[in-house]
């Protein structure tokens, strides 16, 4: 054995040849492309579903914030105070049965007839006398529906017909008196003759027939809000609600016994002269704006179309959010990174400084920016400053946290003995490492900043009472005393942000899985 | 004597900040102008009063009149509009049963709740309880607790009609905010409340406890031949407790701060409305004592947590970085 070891020693120098005589070294390129630190993270953000799912209805949502006020033809300006309140109504959709504007509503014979009334009165133009059949086939009607009706036996009054049934809101608003200029009398008739569309409606008498004068829907005779024919003696005879019902008009005739469309109502020269008119609204807001009441969403509280409100309101929430962030990865980094750095002293006063903000109450806060700044700056940029006063310790905790573990590790000291400044070090050698932390805190911030900033704007802190600015805290806000007869005010702000809300929340959490290399291979 | 120590350095520190703080809110509050009542007399009145109080002296002084009404007197000021010169305190005081009385029910029933789901959830980790689970706690903790309160007034009391819309005022409920009847009403706010409770807490122990139940000691408890329910009542549960229970503390803290949104919506007589009328109403004296009060149980509530953790676990040494 040993000698054998013994000869390995004697082997001959020629035999001895050089393996890569000739040949330059190199490093073999990889086949594939490396992968850096973000493709990683993305390979794994890809794979968790219900992130990738936030992240499109995000952008989705994201898309109808911009492009809603473009798309649904209504300017964020756009108001109707007269259409406020309103449920969703499209006059496409109508056709199916969804989007009418409708509500259900329990009427008593009067109120139906009253409602039904709209729809025969707007047949009735030129005091023809229209019937049941052609009110009710009217497309100005406003029942949609209305069942047999059921006799209602409370105790302590009189037994009572009740008919369930559904009204379309819009048109339920049906006549109205206006005092328009001559000019604008006579550009609306000639509307009426290029299109055919009714806008003027024959006044009507202020008798004792008419129950309520100011009300242009009391078009019929009444005696107390109750609908009557006046018989040969001059007595009042109730009509009641069924087949065949003939309302009789009530309307103002001349001594000829032509109906009278306007009277004059003061004002001197023939432009500035005023005309008191009984129009249908509807036909008149066809004339004002070229196009039916069309709302997918309805309109809110002040008569916005609420689809173009809460796509601004989620434009204004998402923009903060942004912002927010933003500012406050900068603030937070360079923070965090100087405490995490240098550590000692400069450390312990700048977390002094940070245990004080960060004991500030955040409502308290944003109430004294708001207090004080509101009026100055505007109550955004007062929002935007609270938010940043204490926003960035969270950053900037978590910045100096991954300071203080990768700040004495071997490459760092490397780079020092190398010469470079403590700038370098810290921005070019330890800050890439805490990226990941600070991006996946970016996300989850801005689901906090939507939340509290709707909580405060739905509270009354901040708030935004401009034509353009709103918030989806403050249409639920507008929405909290009369939503549970409007349930749309509250129902699609409530929606929205709740799905806003759950989305970046996933969002968030998918990116923090997704930048956190300990969770690599780990398939749940 | 280590952990008495660090407790002293704590509440020193906390008195500094809240020293600090209540400065800066003090000059910002009283730089504010302050408006009188459209009635002469009682503006006079009031005016009067302000000026025997010293509210028109520069602002140094009335920095000093009030740390020394508040530390002989323990006297923080006027309410002028909420209740008409009663003492701040007393308004505030007076508003603090029922904040922590919604609050405290709506933590007894969560607490217990969410925790108990929270360990289903970790034991029955990715099964279909699990997800399902999980998939609501995403819901309930992402979705503002606004939108609740508006689902539990709908359900309880348009659609059942078994709640009522607010709450009763105490002369309805029989005097006290004690009465059984009392506690009908209070039942739609503790539900909006709770919702969010259990499942952020739910989530917690779930996070906390599938840790603990892949823990190498619970694979050693199994192989000494303990059951599997033995192994996670006797280890797992006992160490994912650590960080919950601090949690559950500084839940039961801020019950004293009771809740903005919840009491809005249901009339709740609490902190959180004082607070909002306050500045609705710009009575400073009240709005300076309730955010101090704020302030306070933030603090309290942060030092409180963080000392629990050394009672509970020996291990958490204090005060090293």
């Amino acid at each position: 054995m040993a000698e054998k070891i013994n000869t390995y020693g004697n082997i001959p120098k020629e035999k001895f040849a050089f393996a890569h005589s000739g040949e330059k070294l190199t490093d073999r390129k990889f086949d594939d492309k490396p992968i850096g630190y973000f493709k990683d993270a993305w390979i794994r953000f890809r794979k968790n579903r219900a992130s990738v799912i936030a992240a499109v209805i995000i952008m989705l949502v994201i898309l109808y914030a911009f492009l809603a006020p473009l798309l649904l033809s209504h300017e964020s300006s756009f108001m109707v105070a007269f259409y406020a309140k309103k449920p969703p109504r499209n006059v496409f959709l109508r056709e199916l049965g969804i989007c009418d504007g409708g509500m259900d509503r329990d009427f008593t014979e009067k109120s139906l007839i009253k409602a039904i009334g709209i729809g025969i009165g707007a047949e009735d133009f030129d005091g023809h006398g229209a019937t049941l059949e052609e009110g009710m086939a009217s497309y100005y009607q406003p029942i949609l529906e209305v069942d047999e009706g059921t006799l209602s036996t409370s105790t302590g009054k009189k037994e009572s017909m009740i008919y369930s049934g559904r009204i379309d809101s819009y048109l339920e608003t049906g006549f109205m008196y206006l005092t328009i200029e001559q000019p604008e009398y006579e550009k609306i008739l000639s509307w009426e003759q290029e299109t055919g569309i009714h806008v003027f409606y024959p006044l009507v008498e202020n008798n004792e027939w008419n129950a309520d004068p100011t009300d242009a829907n009391n078009w019929y005779k009444t005696k107390k809000n109750a609908p009557v024919t006046i018989t040969d003696n001059g007595r009042a005879k109730t009509i009641e609600y069924g087949p065949g019902m003939v309302l009789e008009d009530n309307y103002k005739r001349d001594s000829e016994g032509n109906l009278v469309y306007y009277e004059y109502a003061g004002g001197g020269t023939l432009d500035s002269a005023l005309y008191k008119v009984r129009i249908l609204y509807y036909n008149y807001y066809r004339y004002l704006y070229d196009e039916e009441p069309n709302y997918l969403l309805g309109t809110d509280s002040q008569g916005y179309d609420l689809a173009v409100r809460m796509a601004d309101g989620i434009k204004l929430s998402i923009l903060v959010a942004l912002c927010v962030s933003a500012i406050n990865l900068v603030i937070g980094a360079v923070y965090g990174a100087v405490e995490g750095y240098y550590g000692g002293t400069v450390d312990i006063v700048l977390e002094r400084i940070s245990d004080i903000l960060g004991g500030v109450p955040f409502i308290v806060v944003a109430t004294l920016f708001q207090i004080h700044l509101s009026q100055k700056v505007g109550a955004i940029p007062s929002l935007l400053f609270a938010f940043v006063l204490t926003g960035w310790l969270g950053t900037a905790y978590r910045v100096r946290s991954q300071f203080y573990r990768f700040k004495n590790q071997e490459y760092v000291m490397a780079a020092r003995t190398l010469g470079a400044k403590d700038r370098r070090i810290i921005w070019k050698h330890i800050f890439p490492n805490s990226l990941g932390t600070i991006i996946t805190s970016c996300a989850l911030v801005i689901p906090g900043v939507i939340n509290q900033e709707s909580t405060l704007s739905f509270l009354g802190i901040v708030k935004f009472s401009t034509a353009k600015t709103t918030s989806l805290g403050t249409l639920l806000s507008d929405a909290s005393g009369i939503w549970t007869n409007y349930p749309h005010l509250m129902i699609y702000p409530a929606l929205f942000l709740a799905l806003l809300m759950i989305c970046f929340n996933l969002f968030g959490n998918g990116l923090r899985d997704a930048f956190n290399p300990a969770l690599r291979g780990v398939e749940e | 004597m280590r952990m008495a120590k660090y407790v002293l350095k704590r509440i020193i520190l906390m008195l500094f900040t809240f020293f600090v703080i209540t400065t800066i809110s003090f000059i910002l509050i009283r730089i504010l102008p302050r408006e009188l009542p459209q009635e002469k007399v009682m503006a006079a009145l009031i005016q009067a009063r302000w000026e025997a109080l010293g509210y028109n002296e520069p602002l140094l002084t009335q920095y000093f009149i009030y740390w020394k009404n508040i530390l002989t007197e323990w006297d923080f000021g006027t309410s002028w509009y909420i209740s008409f010169r009663q003492p701040a305190m007393e308004t505030l005081t007076s508003r603090l049963l029922p904040s922590v009385l919604v609050n405290l029910y709506s933590l007894l029933f969560s607490v217990p709740l969410g925790i108990a789901l929270g360990i289903f959830a970790a034991i029955k980790k990715n099964k279909w309880q699990d997800s399902l689970i999980s998939t609501a706690v995403m819901v309930f903790v992402s979705v503002p607790s606004y939108v609740y309160a508006f689902l539990v007034q709908y359900i309880f009391y348009f659609k059942l009609g078994w709640l009522p819309l607010q709450l009763y005022s105490v002369a309805d409920a029989g005097g006290s905010y004690m009465t059984l009847k009392m506690f009908h009403s209070m039942i739609a706010p503790i539900l909006a409340l709770s919702f969010g409770e259990i499942a952020g807490l739910c989530r917690f122990t779930r996070a906390e406890l599938t840790e603990t139940l892949t823990s190498d000691y619970m694979l050693l408890a199994r192989t000494k031949g303990l059951t599997r329910g033995q192994a996670t009542t006797r280890h797992a549960l006992k160490n994912a407790m650590v960080p919950i229970l601090p949690m559950v503390i500084s839940s039961f803290i801020s019950i004293l701060g009771g809740s903005f949104i919840i009491e809005k919506i249901f009339g709740i007589p609490g902190v959180g409305q004082l607070f909002l009328m306050s500045i609705s109403q710009r009575d400073f004296d009240v709005f300076m004592a309730d955010s101090m009060f704020y302030i306070f149980i933030g603090l309290l509530g942060g030092i409180l947590v963080d000392v629990s953790y050394g009672f509970i676990d020996p291990r958490i040494r204090m005060g090293e970085k």
